[in-house]
């Protein structure tokens, strides 16, 4: 069998969210309670109706704050965890100290969310309103996913040659 | 109190509990917000084609999709059990911009109008669903997060690169919403 060369810590770092991973939690029953995250994290996004399009249409022309005060106040929470974790040098419910890693500029940043944002306006929705909304029943999103994978498969052919 | 939760959740109920996920998910496990990567891992899991991007070891990421299961299965919940049938009150504007390109249904969070199966084999309809869906995975692997990594988590951690990322975002959409989308509408 061809051994698989793990040099995924430095691919991910430069280009995925997930750097850091607990040691110790890899089992079925164990990950089942990141699915209970999804399940609280999905019904926010249907209740606050984040998955509109016509929501995702009125922020991108000024006009409905609606949008603008989730992600702001979304920020600002998040922000004032971290700065408790931090502060309080928190720790995991299995004992693990928490690591967060630093970002990395890149040109990515500016063509990828320039892309990504004609994308967000076009189907009204990003990567995790996507989810939610196909379990509200619009079983034609599975498309809209089906091609979403399609299109982080082409960046991953393409990406030695796009400006990084 | 089941009353109350049926009525769509103001910004400032909702926000919050949208940020608790940043240290909901670090204190299960070091998790870092962030969703767009379940794609990048549904690639590796399916059709690595040996790129090298695609070759490393997925399962130590599958909470990720346990993740993205879960939000799926909350909306679900969410739309079927917790959720009253009220049409969507969008601003005035709005309605009369959709209105000029026959778009007056709101029944429903997503335009039936827009997103439906024959429509996918119209040209607006392949746009709006199939290239605007290329674009999100595309975009958001290149950007190297979307609207959760990036806004959500890259900026409560106050990086830059996420602002820097964050304001293209929005850039993006701005020029599509306002710009081409009327276009695309009118096809």
């Amino acid at each position: 069998m061809k051994k698989i060369v793990n040099t995924d810590f430095e691919v991910r770092s430069s280009h995925a969210m997930c750097v850091n991973h607990s040691e110790l939690d890899h089992s079925f029953v164990s990950l089942l309670k990141y699915a209970v995250a999804g399940i609280f994290f999905g019904i926010i996004l249907v209740k606050a109706q984040v998955i509109a399009w016509f929501r995702i249409q009125e922020m991108f022309r000024l006009q409905s704050f609606h949008m603008f005060g989730i992600i702001g106040s979304a920020i600002a929470v998040g922000a004032l965890s971290l700065f408790l974790i931090k502060k309080f040098n928190l720790k995991t419910i299995d004992g693990e100290s928490i690591q967060l890693e630093e970002k990395h500029f890149a040109k990515g940043q500016v063509y990828g969310g320039l892309l990504f944002g004609f994308g967000w306006a076009l189907t009204g929705t990003c990567p995790g309103p996507l989810f939610a909304q196909i379990g509200t029943g619009a079983s034609v999103l599975l498309v809209t996913v089906l091609s979403a994978i399609a299109g982080t498969w082409t960046f991953g052919l393409l990406k030695s040659r796009l400006p990084h | 109190m089941l009353e109350w939760i049926k009525q769509p959740w103001p910004w400032y109920v909702a926000g919050p509990l949208i940020g608790l996920t940043v240290p909901l998910l670090l204190l299960l496990g070091n998790r870092t917000f962030g969703i767009s990567s379940s794609l990048r891992h549904i690639c590796a899991a399916c059709m690595p084609a040996n790129i090298p991007f695609f070759k490393y070891d997925w399962k130590k990421e599958s909470w990720n999709l346990f993740f993205a299961v879960g939000i799926l299965i909350g909306g679900f919940i969410a739309f079927n059990f917790l959720s009253s049938s009220a049409p969507l009150t969008v601003n005035p504007k709005l309605v009369q911009e959709m209105a000029g390109y026959g778009i007056t249904s709101y029944d429903g969070l997503i335009p039936q109008e827009l997103f439906n199966w024959p429509a996918l084999l119209t040209v607006k309809g392949f746009i709006l669903m199939v290239l605007g869906g290329f674009l999100v995975g595309f975009g958001t692997r290149y950007a190297g997060g979307c609207t959760s990594g990036h806004s959500i988590m890259g900026l409560s951690n106050l990086q830059w690169p996420s602002l820097v990322a964050t304001c293209c975002f929005m850039a993006g959409g701005f020029i599509m919403a306002n710009l081409i989308l009327p276009f695309i509408l009118k096809l």
